[in-house]
């Protein structure tokens, strides 16, 4: 058979597939034809850039083919070999136990006669379900695809996710400045020409583009920052570790201890006090409270002026270097390139990370956002010029069912017969300990008290349950969640009689199932997404160079016995006698044809045209286009206009401000003074607070001395490519092999090797009270002195004693070693950025 | 006749070309032109990385090792099985079926390149996706899937702007490569920074002289906004620093030896008339 090609999707980077003989032989990106397109050009300092004609990919989604074909594929039906479901379960084995071959039959005849049984012996509530994020690609097969239309027609308690890379944002500064339906950040339209023609330097605090912002739209940003180099833009970075893109192009690294970032920022706003150097006429009209922060920041109410002295022992950073940035940053017009949106950051993950977050709207608005050059951008992650009237589909536009979109009877938000709902932080203690209390419905859109609301599990009176089973599907929690430790324990709990893993993989998780269904990936099924568009809370972040609508094309029938989600629901459906309200009678094509319908593309493409060349870029935008940047309607005082198309206040009486009580950016969070007006861990007006374990946290830093951090990892999207593809750990960055082994790197800088007696390569324990992790010291001058940097989420759990929760892991599982505190009382958050080690070298 | 251009400044260390290497030739048998490459172990293309100074002022640049595809390979003079050809368009290639595996190319190579494979009993290089540009392609995978443009691969004669200021990797014989670099990392950057520790304030507008301590020659420039001075691209060498602006008291480091890229530390600049500390 001769060589065909495909269109698909590597989770967020597009992907041009090669199959000879029903193998998939190569990834690439994709090359875009004349006739295909959306090109575009910036004009800036007399200089001309345009769209690449390639999309970019990252490295984990070239090796996708290593991925797909993993010798660790689930690839059959499985039942764990001491669980009887009608004698012995024997829970304490899961973890350790061997696995049986069985049909799907066998699969399916288990699986209804436990959901039921469990249904009927202790209600619908008694069962929860949870899919992890971003482990397939793709509109209608993601994690509000069918895994949440099955169990909200069946009815289950929901899992709610925190909202996991916005942290701070989320629980902090939603309550400066609104935008609560984008979890407390703004909207970054038009930004790439607004940076290129009008920015003067860019100050990217706690984030790594080069990194993190590749996650969903490959490498398309990374030319950008190429261009601003080109145009003599400088960019200052501020991060603890040198990351992969200041490693590349800082003029300026200001390397903070982690968790101090709010000390430096109040700092900074000390300094343009002092120096008269910020934008009166912004405070005066586009902000309420300034002047009794100003009072705090100067010392006035505590007597501490937030000097730079002050500033630069917790930091440990000069303070006449604090006092250069902050004039830098004053002297020129500016982008706050922090980590939030799509360039997900560090800062806005530790504890108390809410302080910080508000800070990051205090200091851009003292330099006046919205004005000319200077707004806040995230990561630089988002922001070409591309028309976003197209109208397209995002996987959150509607919640928990994605099929809701386009079904004659959506699943979401009605479709749940159960009310109770479960923490996914505490999900552990929940199972645990029988009871937990938390705060917030999980991803808070909907209006910004929605996070204060108190929850409980068991949900009270007759319709709350104990879970007894739990469904999983997709990637692994364990690596990702916090102490990870705890979902080794849960998982033994005898209370759990019945668990489903779900998977494409034999995850750190999956061998914790007493069910396996061996799902195939998003290469094995056909589906219809756009490229990069999150939709609903993302909408409009779509970091890519171009807006691509793609049919994500069937490249390969399903490897081994494993089966496409939809289809496993489907089967499971028929046999609980649901099947007709699933599908509506709809087949996998019928749904797609039914989003293509949905959006736009019938205006330019025909559905057999579009399916056979599998994309469609969306046209460029028109000659006479005005560009809407972000938050500058705001500055000028007129209604909102960018294409936000979630902005509640669009189109009211409201829509020149923000969505706070006064409609201004606050200084003081009005919504936490009337809530939490004594919560001293998010106080109403926004400040350093020492992290909850850190270099200040006595009685503990004694006995481990070093500051770990642990920001997403850049040769693995979360757990999904790392322990499948073994050419990543050719990577030095990414895993060291060692005596054959392939160890987690743990960066060190060479003085704190030295002291340890640790050299390059050797093999080290990081621990502290909650466990210890084996990994190869990587000792390099990108740390700074009392720091160690681990990129969290490897994939491999690898306890030397197997099912084991306190055993020494080897495989590089950074999160056994995180506290789960929250990031504080009242916001419940992950707080897993950085915590305290130590590190010794390995001898065993 | 092919070349390929490394800008190594242009590099942002993503690795996707030593990846797209092995997602092409792992697995796959493009014979006549290469054998598959084994899962792991050998790097047609291969990147490393290079951490540069110390903190604050840190770099990482990223070298890249490839066959250099030689106009005068000593891999083609020292194959005992005439195994290795050059072809019209430049590329050297090692012909899967002719190699006997007695593996002198790979001791000929100065550049340390050729990878044997024992399973096949072969050496195996990049081929420049040589199967891939008969087909019709104009870049190998690498440059297909640089996303910066750090990777350029073309004829000789279009790319000859770019090749007047690019060089080639030295060799103890003379191999003349077809592999160019700009940029690469044989300088080093002597960095540090200037303040005044009675103000506590960082220096800008310092003038800071680096003096070969060797050829005498002199380079002055100016500290910026931060106090910085980053005196880039020097040659490896004795040096000797010179930091001086009026109204302080001059103050001189030597001997500084440059055999890597150095960060010389903040340096406290003290005011003419104050205690000396």
């Amino acid at each position: 058979m001769a060589e065909q090609e495909f269109i698909n999707c590597g989770i967020g980077a597009m992907l041009k597939v090669t199959v000879k003989d029903g193998v998939i032989t190569r990834m690439r990106p994709l090359r875009l034809t004349e006739e295909d397109g959306g090109r575009w050009t910036i004009e800036a300092k007399g200089k001309k850039f345009s769209d690449p004609r390639k999309t970019t990919i990252n490295p984990f989604n070239i090796a996708e083919r290593m991925r797909i074909y993993a010798e660790n594929r689930t690839k059959y039906p499985m039942k764990r070999k001491n669980f009887d479901p009608t004698g012995e379960r024997h829970p304490e084995l899961r973890g350790k136990d061997e696995y049986v071959r069985i049909t799907w039959d066998e699969a399916y005849d288990l699986f209804v006669k436990e959901i039921t049984r469990i249904r009927e012996t202790y209600g619908p509530a008694a069962v929860t379900a949870f899919v992890s994020s971003h482990h397939n690609y793709g509109l209608l097969y993601y994690k509000m695809g069918p895994m949440p239309r099955f169990y909200n027609i069946l009815g289950y308690t929901q899992l709610l996710d925190n909202p996991d890379s916005w942290e701070g944002w989320h629980w902090g500064s939603m309550h400066t400045w609104g935008w609560y339906w984008r979890f407390g950040q703004c909207d970054n339209f038009d930004m790439l020409a607004e940076a290129m023609k009008n920015t003067e330097q860019v100050i990217y605090w706690s984030v790594d583009p080069n990194t993190s912002a590749g996650g969903y739209g490959g490498q398309e940003t990374v030319i950008w920052r190429e261009w601003l180099r080109e145009l003599g833009i400088p960019g200052i970075f501020i991060d603890p570790y040198c990351n992969s893109t200041a490693a590349h192009m800082a003029d300026k690294w200001l390397a903070p201890r982690p968790g101090t970032d709010a000390a430096l920022a109040e700092a900074i706003a000390y300094q343009w006090i002092r120096d008269d150097t910020y934008d009166h006429w912004f405070i005066e009209n586009r902000t309420v409270h300034f002047d009794e922060w100003k009072d705090y920041i100067l010392g006035e109410t505590d007597g501490v002026p937030k000097s730079p002295e002050w500033a630069a022992p917790i930091c440990d950073i000069p303070a006449h270097t604090i006092r250069a940035v902050a004039r830098q940053w004053a002297s020129k017009k500016s982008m706050l390139a922090c980590g939030a949106q799509y360039g997900v950051g560090g800062a806005c993950r530790n504890s108390y990370a809410t302080e910080w977050a508000s800070l990051m709207i205090h200091l851009i608005a003292m330099q006046g956002i919205g004005k000319e050059g200077v707004n806040i951008w995230a990561g630089t992650a988002h922001g070409a010029p591309l028309d976003m009237s197209f109208k397209s589909a995002g996987y959150s536009d509607v919640g928990w069912d994605v099929f809701g979109l386009v079904a004659k009877h959506p699943t979401f938000p009605d479709g749940n017969s159960v009310t109770q709902r479960v923490y996914r932080l505490l999900l552990p203690e929940a199972i645990l300990d029988g009871h937990i209390e938390w705060r917030g419905e999980g991803f808070c859109v909907q209006y910004p008290t929605q996070q204060f609301k108190p929850m409980q599990y068991p949900e009270p009176g007759p319709n709350g349950a104990e879970i007894r089973m739990i469904h999983r599907h997709g990637g692994s929690f364990i690596s990702t969640m916090t102490d990870t430790s705890k979902w080794v324990r849960m998982y033994q709990s005898p209370k759990l009689e019945f668990v489903v893993m779900q998977d494409c993989h034999w995850q750190s998780e999956t061998k914790f199932g007493d069910l396996i269904l061996p799902a195939s990936t998003n290469f094995e099924h056909q589906d219809i997404s756009e490229w990069a568009q999150p939709g609903g809370y993302g909408n409009g972040n779509v970091n890519c160079n171009h807006r691509i609508l793609m049919y994500q094309q069937k490249c390969i029938e399903p490897l081994w016995e494993s089966k496409p989600d939809y289809q496993i629901y489907c089967e499971l459906a028929e046999r609980l006698g649901f099947l007709e309200e699933y599908t509506e009678g709809n087949s996998e094509e019928d749904w797609i044809r039914k989003v293509f319908d949905y959006t736009d593309l019938p205006k330019y493409i025909s559905y057999e045209e579009f399916k056979k060349k599998g994309y469609f870029v969306v046209p460029s935008l028109p000659e006479d286009y005005k560009p809407t940047v972000s938050n500058r309607w705001y500055y000028k005082g007129r209604p909102v206009d960018t294409p936000d198309r979630f902005n509640p206040l669009q189109g009211t009486d409201k829509a020149t401000q923000m969505a706070t009580p006064s409609g201004k950016i606050e200084f003081k969070r009005t919504i936490l003074e009337q809530y939490f007006p004594d919560d001293e861990e998010r106080p109403v007006m926004p400040r350093y607070i020492p992290l909850y374990e850190g270099h200040e946290t006595k009685g503990l830093v004694e006995k481990y001395p070093l500051q770990l951090m642990t920001p997403h990892a850049k040769y693995s999207y979360h757990t999904h490519q790392d322990n499948k593809i073994p050419w990543l750990n050719d990577i030095r960055q990414h895993r060291i092999i060692k005596d054959g082994y392939p160890y987690w790197p743990f960066r060190m800088n060479p003085a704190d090797a030295e002291a340890r007696g640790i050299k390059d390569g050797d093999i080290v324990m990081v621990y502290n009270d909650r466990a210890k992790v084996l990994g190869v010291a990587l000792v390099t001058e990108r740390c700074r002195p009392g720091l160690v940097h681990s990129y969290q989420a490897g994939a491999k759990y690898d306890p030397l004693e197997p099912g084991v929760a306190e055993s020494i892991d080897r495989g590089g599982c950074v999160n056994l070693l995180s506290h789960s505190r929250m990031t504080s009382k009242n916001a419940y958050g992950e707080a897993n950025m950085s915590f305290l080690v130590e590190v010794s070298k390995w001898e065993a | 006749m092919k070349v390929l251009l490394i800008d190594i400044d242009k590099c942002n260390g993503c690795y996707n070309c030593q990846i797209a290497c092995k997602d092409e030739h792992v697995a796959n048998d493009w014979s006549p032109i290469a054998k598959p490459q084994p899962d792991t172990g050998q790097f047609w293309h291969k990147v490393t990385d290079i951490v540069q100074g110390s903190v604050p002022k840190v770099r990482v640049r990223y070298m890249h090792d490839t066959c250099q595809q030689c106009d005068e390979a000593p891999c083609i003079t020292a194959c005992r099985s005439a195994a290795i050809y050059k072809r019209d368009d430049g590329i050297v290639i090692i012909d899967p079926e002719k190699c006997a595996g007695n593996r002198s190319c790979l001791d000929a190579c100065p550049y340390n390149v050729i990878y044997f494979n024992t399973d096949l009993n072969i050496s195996q290089k990049c081929t420049m996706c040589a199967h891939l540009l008969d087909e019709g392609w104009t870049e190998p995978r690498c440059v297909d899937a640089c996303p910066t443009g750090a990777l350029k691969f073309g004829e000789e004669e279009e790319l000859k702007d770019l090749l007047a200021s690019a060089e080639t990797l030295p060799s103890d014989t003379p191999a003349k490569p077809r592999v160019y670099y700009l940029n690469l990392p044989n300088k080093y950057f002597i960095a540090g920074a200037v303040f005044d520790p009675m103000a506590d304030e960082v220096l800008e507008g310092v003038t800071v002289s680096l003096i070969s301590l060797e050829s005498k020659r002199t380079i002055t420039l100016q500290t910026d906004f931060f106090g910085d001075f980053w005196f880039e691209k020097q040659e490896p060498g004795r040096y000797s620093l010179k930091i001086e602006k009026t109204g302080y008291v001059a103050a001189t480091l030597e001997p500084i030896e440059a055999s890597k890229d150095l960060n010389v530390g903040d340096i406290a600049l003290q005011p003419q008339g104050e205690t000396h500390v």
